[in-house]
């Protein structure tokens, strides 16, 4: 029995496809800076890729003042109920065609696995990606802010880049996986309406 | 946008000067040369009756001048263009002309007189010189202003010709107007323009733009692309608008530069001769990117605004090979040997020689100190010697990067004793190397001069020598932009201690990085691939799990 819900506040999609194409932008330019080709040109990419951070960080200020007032933070509570069944989705059952054993709802948007990895994003990726972008951009003032004894512009950039290749590599998975839907748009329409036709819970 | 201005404004007064210019006013008579006019100056030397006479010799002008500043010669007496020494009072080395060696033409101590016809000074023409005589002090030397008094000064001394024309035209020696017309040039005295000072640095080491890479004739007509200061289009600036000189004393010396300015604007009476001193420690305007001015503390202003040397098309020797020098032809006369662009590569006189134009400078860091290599220094003659030492490292928070000229080459030593050698090579006796081309004697008669021992054994080591540049200053649109230096192989590449964004360094990050990438693409096609091949074999029909 299928169900439509309205899984994804307008806030969130808009904040979603937003936040989506900056970080592909900001890994277009951040790839550049990081020469491995030349697009935009040295000087227009460092000025781009600074003037998206900033509009990141400004649509982050908007996304946790959201999710702090709707309660829609407790979506990214890890939970270790069921893991093993959704890992063995995943590894095993899709291929024998075997339905998703977990059902959203309004109030559960990600099974247990998402909870995971997204927290994994929030808690230590994002933060490293974020303070060392930051550090990099204001390494001018490392000194009075009394950084420039223990800081160093390699190590900064290094794990600058280190996160950009693990939000990389998840946004491959990412986009995978919203492929594994009933048709391969499922997940894709719901994002853009909102709409989700989900599995009722028996 | 001043510059329009500027423009508009002479237009105005052009206008206004002509439209109120009485009838007939090209007959006026001339009062003042224009450039008199021009001059900031309040006294036309021109109309000076002290002036007003026939000079038999440079002391009799300079008695002239005397008559009216007679403090100069004094503070003359205590300047490092007269004394040709300098005491670098942090190193305590005593630096100079008069002690130094290099690897162009390596000593002044042992050519005294000869190498002493560029002085200020009247009649250098013996071993002996009087130092404290004022009226030896030579006043056209530098306030000549037309810039031809020194090479006929020059003529008049008689130099060897060597000494500047490794190629001549002897037939035409006869031609050669030797003798300066001292009381035409008493009444063109004025502040030293370009040409004044040029007439010698210009030509330093024996050639036009030999030494410095950014000091050679093609200032003289330079555009703003060569040098935004002193073109004739541009600012029109001359030597002492930023060296200033107050009471006969330069602002700027080579021997004790201030490779990071933390004073700021204090132009007020003349510039210290540093880009700060009129442009500001935060020289970029706020249209301009953000990011340059955060690089003035690291980076110094000639960096990015020398974007090469020997722009003006005159080359600059990039390598001097003394060890070759003397090779005569089988009639035992001296050799010239060019490149196909008409460049000397090779002269029995001065040996081999590479040139270069455009030449990418090289890049250190450094904080303004200098040691100087000197003749009581041992040397490994299997090392490349270092004839000066840039001190300075990214560690160093007084160090900036800058960009040198470096001129290497191969030059005489003292092989047993292992200390750089000093040469003779003027003369008239067969101990000056230009004329028997006997190293040993040259080099034997050289140490003797400079008072010091000698082994009677010559060799040659590699040197190298490094001397920042300040001059060809380019406008902003023809200076390095940050793709110069922030990309692979950029400008910085061998400059040690930094972390240079953009240049792809971090070989294992990137072999992480590719390997995660490519496996999560691996993982997802193969995923996918299994999905879909799994799907075609159940049929579309779930089993159950």
């Amino acid at each position: 029995m299928k169900n439509r819900i309205y899984l994804y506040a307008r806030f969130e999609r808009f904040w979603h496809w937003s936040q989506a194409s900056l970080i592909i932008f900001m890994a277009l330019t951040g790839f550049e800076i990081h020469a491995f080709y030349v697009l935009f040109g040295y000087e227009s990419a460092v000025q781009l890729h600074t003037t998206a951070a900033w509009v990141l960080i400004g649509l982050w200020i908007f996304a946790i003042f959201w999710h702090a007032t709707t309660g829609e933070w407790k979506q990214y509570i890890p939970t270790f109920d069921r893991v093993v069944t959704i890992v063995r989705f995943y590894s095993v059952d899709i291929f024998n065609n075997a339905p998703h054993p977990y059902h959203k709802s309004r109030l559960q948007k990600h099974n247990p696995l998402q909870r995971f990895v997204y927290l994994l994003l929030w808690v230590l990726i994002n933060p490293a990606i974020w303070i060392s972008g930051l550090l990099y951009f204001f390494y001018n003032d490392w000194k009075a802010l009394g950084l420039a004894s223990f800081l160093s512009l390699e190590v900064v950039a290094v794990v600058h880049t280190v996160a950009a290749y693990l939000i990389f590599s998840f946004l491959i998975f990412h986009v995978y996986l919203v492929t594994i839907g009933d048709t391969p748009l499922t997940h894709i329409k719901a994002m853009i309406t909102g709409w989700e036709e989900v599995e009722q819970e028996e | 946008m001043v510059n329009r201005e500027q423009r508009c404004l002479a237009l105005i007064l052009a206008i206004g000067l002509i439209t109120s210019l009485p009838s007939g006013a090209s007959e006026q008579p001339a009062e003042a040369a224009p450039s008199a006019l021009r001059s900031q100056s309040t006294a036309d030397h021109s109309t000076f009756e002290a002036l007003a006479q026939r000079f038999k010799s440079g002391r009799e002008l300079t008695k002239a001048c005397l008559s009216c500043h007679n403090l100069a010669a004094k503070q003359v007496h205590t300047s490092t263009h007269w004394n040709w020494e300098f005491t670098n009072e942090e190193t305590g080395q005593s630096l100079g002309k008069r002690n130094l060696l290099n690897s162009t033409l390596i000593s002044v101590s042992s050519n005294g007189p000869y190498c002493a016809r560029c002085h200020i000074g009247n009649e250098w023409t013996e071993e002996t010189f009087d130092f404290s005589a004022e009226e030896q002090v030579d006043c056209l030397a530098c306030h000549d202003t037309t810039g031809t008094y020194a090479s006929k000064k020059m003529h008049q001394l008689r130099v060897k010709c060597s000494a500047c024309h490794v190629e001549f035209d002897k037939s035409k020696s006869r031609d050669v107007v030797r003798k300066p017309n001292l009381s035409e040039l008493a009444k063109r005295v004025g502040k030293p323009n370009l040409a004044s000072c040029g007439s010698c640095h210009f030509y330093s080491d024996g050639g036009d733009g030999i030494k410095h890479g950014d000091l050679d004739t093609s200032l003289l007509s330079a555009s703003r692309h060569l040098d935004v200061h002193m073109a004739k289009d541009g600012l029109d600036y001359s030597c002492t608008t930023c060296h200033k000189a107050e009471g006969h004393q330069m602002r700027g010396t080579r021997y004790a530069p201030e490779a990071k300015d933390t004073h700021g604007i204090d132009v007020v009476g003349g510039s210290r001769a540093t880009c700060e001193s009129c442009h500001g420690l935060a020289p970029h305007p706020d249209s301009a990117n953000v990011k340059l001015n955060d690089h003035v503390d690291r980076i110094a202003c000639q960096t990015c605004h020398i974007p090469a040397l020997a722009r003006g098309g005159r080359p600059t020797k990039t390598y001097w090979d003394w060890s070759t020098a003397g090779r005569l032809n089988d009639a035992g006369k001296e050799i010239v040997e060019k490149d196909g662009e008409g460049r000397i590569i090779y002269s029995s006189q001065r040996g081999g020689s590479q040139w270069s134009e455009n030449l990418v400078p090289d890049y250190v860091w450094f904080n303004g100190k200098i040691e100087y290599l000197t003749m009581d220094d041992k040397i490994d003659p299997a090392s490349v010697v270092q004839l000066n030492t840039l001190a300075g490292s990214s560690d160093d928070p007084e160090s900036r990067i800058w960009p040198v000229k470096t001129l290497r080459g191969k030059q005489p030593i003292d092989a047993i004793n292992e200390t750089l050698a000093s040469v003779r090579l003027f003369g008239k006796k067969d101990d000056a190397f230009w004329k028997a081309y006997d190293w040993t004697a040259s080099v034997g008669a050289g140490m003797k001069a400079a008072g010091r021992e000698f082994s009677g054994k010559v060799g040659f080591v590699e040197t190298e020598m490094r001397n920042p540049v300040n001059h060809t200053i380019a406008p902003a649109e023809d200076s390095l932009t940050c793709v110069s230096c922030h990309s692979r192989n950029g400008r910085m590449a061998g400059v040690p201690g930094i972390f240079m964004p953009g240049t792809g360094t971090g070989a294992i990050l990137d072999i992480f990085g590719l390997l995660l990438i490519g496996s999560s693409v691996l993982v997802v096609l193969g995923h996918g691939t299994l999905r879909v091949l799994m799907k075609v074999r159940n049929n579309g029909r779930r089993r159950p799990s």
